[in-house]
């Protein structure tokens, strides 16, 4: 590998130099670079400029970790969750808030929230108490747990789905394609919300807030399947798929080995966004009575619920609105950091 | 051409079919159309029980009860045929009439939502894509990731439960403290001067300007008591729209000598828009739909005229500014008569002429002028709920466009030839840039009725969400079905239009 070849070396880390060499060849690189822009008096020596042997996985890392807006919605996202799952309790393990979200207790100053935020304390009630006295941290944490764990599923699976349905018609071409394409544009007329809701109200009438995420899912893949195959369409006509193709690799591995790998940014930036769509779409079906139903909680469900009582306990309306916004808000900008980690011709750009 | 629309529409036909047939099934899946009458328990259940089976059909299977509906539409569409019910709803009531009533309302939100949204959008997605990594960049960046953040229903109440409140109260006592004046104006100084960038002094000197101006104009407007009894005059419409005249002129044909007769024409525009529009006085008080597109036409027709005329070498440049200058005249007198008409709504609405449900007021009885002044009143809150995420979507979608324009070859091919900024940025880039909006818009659309069916519930609007809502509720495939026939053709024509839209205006792409 020559010096002037290592300028433009993300496209050159196929054959990894040893370990030791691979350090010494940076170390001389980072001094050229300096020398170079110094000699050039442009930028000072940017970390981001592409330095050898560095592997792309690596490369999109630092690049994300660099990115102070997504870093900031993974460490808000974390809270939210830890707090979410560790407050009141998940599945057999036990919270650190022993308040139960379902029994009415005696209104304590006339229900508000207690939440002192300095100096800091939590109270009796942090987030106030609902109109027959329920604790309403334990219900805002509970409906988060549920929302968080339907966005998740509709985003998982929905990727997946996507994904496959994406590779499958754009690698084989043909009538595969015509068909899965052909429904996908059929799904695509529908309003998501429309089809969303109907789904939703066939799962709520088989019962769970789990199957409501994989329901919604099943319908939410049309967009990322769209932008895979557009992928598969370019990425099939290459020199690499060929060669495996021409030693006989079966399509399954080449679709899932060979050429996937290299959609794999589109596919985590376009799953991460569409988390943050469920987040809002689970809340606005909540919202229209099709989606979370009684027993269960979700923030949505919450507004839903509470909604008259936005004039004499504006709390109830509040504090799962916030979370919404908090959550969806940080998976945007994660998603953000993501496309751009993923994307080197944002750098082009910013040059 | 041809050849394209018809193999499209014919595609499009069977992917609207195959998708009624997939929503159909699923809305009689989605529960049982009895469950209230299994409930009840009063007398005559089991007559009401073969009441409901016979009006929904539930004696046929279900691929039978789509083709029953596949009948009732194909009803509409043969010709000659005065039958059209789109099918009957669990009580009987024919479908098509309350589409009708829902239609309206709901197309006027979408529509005006989409329109506002756009404009807003890409304006703001210029001048972020102009000043990028400022202030103002990061600020709208911001903004957009909010507003895709925000839950629809959620921002929608707040508005109704803060702003309509208070702004209500206000209106009804339009009075300013003197320290809320200045903070308005300081407020709008420090926005324009982040807007316009540039040096420090010129910063400072664009802050100063527009403070000022923001509060000399909120100044004389309070004390001439102009937001209880608001309008624009005859002053207003000509100063208002002379200075439109130039800003479009001077925007999209520059103010060289070259291209002065362009300035002159567009002004003239102005002038002769305003004496006719003063002419037609007589006019506005009976006007209908018709006699406002006519009055639309002639001041359009003055623009292109005066640019006919008067425009020497550059006549089809100034004839298409003087069409613009016509559109912005009208405008104004759309807002000039609808200002006028503001004091009537308000009595009329007992006060609170922000109102937070319903689509328009009971028993207005107003003419033209009034009833629309009404309608656009209603539509302030949920157009505003609704443009949100549009607005952020067309913001980062403009800016992402342009900036790859900015860096094309022969956007520098333009700059080294020496042309001037702005005819690099108008004619070159922004025209470019905003190519794939076209299919956006098509997108989005159907985003935009997904949020009006939300909004709709939360202002309580008999829209066409409400029509969706209650028939999924019950289990009524028909006017579900009615509303989603509505939603699937607009999508599938809105995508066509985009595909032939982008095609004209990228000569790369040929249909085929």
């Amino acid at each position: 590998m020559s010096t002037d070849d290592s300028q433009r070396s993300e496209s050159v880390t196929e054959e990894q130099p040893l370990p030791m060499e691979s350090e010494r060849i940076e170390a001389q690189m980072d001094r050229l670079v300096a020398a170079d822009t110094d000699v050039l008096g442009a930028e000072p020596a940017a970390a981001d400029l592409p330095v050898a042997a560095r592997s792309s996985a690596r490369t999109v890392m630092i690049r994300f970790f660099r990115h102070k807006a997504a870093m900031g919605g993974l460490v808000v996202l974390a809270l939210i969750v830890i707090l979410a799952f560790s407050s009141v309790g998940f599945g057999p393990f036990p919270g650190w808030w022993h308040q139960d979200y379902r029994v009415p207790q005696n209104i304590y100053n006339g229900g508000r929230p207690t939440l002192q935020l300095w100096p800091f304390s939590l109270g009796k009630h942090p987030f106030g108490q609902d109109n027959i006295g329920r604790d309403y941290f334990a219900l805002v944490m509970t409906g988060a747990q549920q929302s968080i764990i339907i966005a998740f599923l509709v985003g998982f699976i929905g990727s997946a789905v996507g994904t496959v349905i994406g590779a499958v018609a754009g690698y084989f071409r043909g009538w595969t394609e015509a068909v899965l394409m052909r429904l996908t544009d059929v799904i695509i007329t529908i309003p998501l919300v429309a089809i969303a809701a109907v789904v939703a109200t066939i799962a709520n009438g088989i019962g769970g807030v789990w199957l409501l995420g994989v329901f919604i899912g099943l319908v939410t893949w049309t967009g990322l399947a769209r932008i895979v195959r557009g992928e598969f369409l370019s990425l099939r006509e290459k020199e690499f798929v060929d060669a495996a193709r021409s030693v006989g690799v079966p399509s399954g591995r080449i679709i899932f080995r060979h050429i996937l790998p290299n959609t794999v940014g589109v596919i985590i930036v376009a799953a991460t966004l569409a988390m943050s769509s469920a987040i809002l779409l689970e809340s606005a079906l909540s919202y229209l009575d099709f989606g979370v139903q009684a027993p269960h909680t979700s923030l949505g469900q919450l507004i839903n619920v509470y909604r008259s009582a936005m004039g004499p306990r504006p709390w109830l309306f509040w504090w799962p609105g916030l979370f919404i916004v908090a959550i969806a808000l940080a998976i945007n900008f994660i998603g953000d950091g993501l496309r751009d980690a993923f994307d080197p011709r944002q750098d082009r750009q910013k040059a | 051409m041809a050849v394209f629309v018809t193999r499209r529409l014919i595609v499009s036909f069977f992917i609207v079919l195959a998708s009624t047939a997939l929503m159909y099934v699923l809305v009689a899946l989605s529960g049982n159309p009895l469950h209230d009458l299994l409930e009840y328990s009063g007398p005559g259940r089991a007559e009401r029980i073969a009441d409901r089976t016979r009006a929904l059909n539930l004696d046929v299977p279900i691929p039978g009860r789509y083709g029953l509906w596949l009948q009732d539409v194909g009803k509409c569409i043969v010709p000659g045929g005065n039958d059209c019910t789109l099918g009957l709803d669990r009580a009987g009531r024919p479908v098509l009439p309350q589409l009708q009533t829902a239609i309206g309302s709901t197309l006027r939100l979408v529509v005006a939502a989409t329109v506002l949204a756009l404009l807003i959008g890409v304006v703001a997605g210029i001048v972020t894509a102009l000043r990028q990594y400022s202030t103002f960049d990061y600020g709208v960046t911001f903004v957009a990731f909010l507003c895709f953040s925000l839950p629809v229903f959620w921002v929608s109440t707040l508005l109704k439960q803060y702003i309509a409140i208070d702004l209500n109260n206000w209106l009804a006592d339009p009075t300013m403290s003197y320290a809320a004046l200045l903070a308005v104006a300081l407020i709008a100084g420090v926005l324009w001067a982040v807007v316009v960038g540039g040096e420090r002094r010129t910063r400072w000197l664009v802050f100063g300007i527009s403070a000022l101006a923001t509060f000399t104009t909120l100044f004389l407007l309070l004390t001439t008591d102009w937001f209880t009894k608001p309008s624009l005059g005859v002053a207003g419409i000509l100063v208002i729209g002379l200075g439109m005249a130039f800003l479009w002129a001077a925007l999209f044909a520059g103010l060289r000598p070259r291209t002065r007769r362009v300035l002159w024409t567009s002004l003239a525009t102005a002038a002769i828009g305003t004496v006719v529009i003063v002419a037609a006085q007589p006019l506005m008080d009976d006007m209908s739909w018709l006699t406002f597109f006519l009055m639309a036409l002639v001041l359009v027709g003055i623009g292109v005229a005066a640019g006919l005329v008067g425009g020497g070498h550059v006549k089809r440049l100034a004839a298409q500014i003087g069409a613009v200058t016509g559109v912005t005249m009208t405008v104004l007198m759309a807002v000039d008569q609808m200002l006028s008409s503001y004091p009537f709504v308000y009595r009329a609405t007992g006060g609170r002429p922000i109102p937070t449900t319903g689509s328009e007021t009971p028993n207005l009885h107003g003419d033209f002028w009034q009833t629309n002044t009404d309608l656009a009143l209603h539509l302030v809150l949920p157009t505003l709920a609704i443009m949100l995420i549009s607005f952020a979507t067309y913001t980062r979608y403009t800016r992402a466009s342009m900036l790859d324009v900015l860096n094309q070859d022969y956007v520098r091919t333009a700059r080294a030839k020496g042309l001037n900024e702005r005819t690099v940025i108008v004619r070159h880039s922004f025209r470019n840039a905003l190519i794939p909006l076209a299919t956006l818009v098509a997108f989005d659309f159907a985003g935009v009725l997904s949020g009006a069916v939300v909004t709709e519930t939360v202002f309580g609007w008999s829209g066409m969400g409400r029509l969706f809502q209650t028939g999924l509720t019950n289990v009524d495939p028909n006017p579900v079905m009615a509303f989603f026939l509505v939603t699937a053709i607009a999508t599938v024509l809105f995508n066509l239009v985009a595909d032939i839209a982008y095609a004209y205006l990228d000569p790369r792409i040929r249909l085929s």
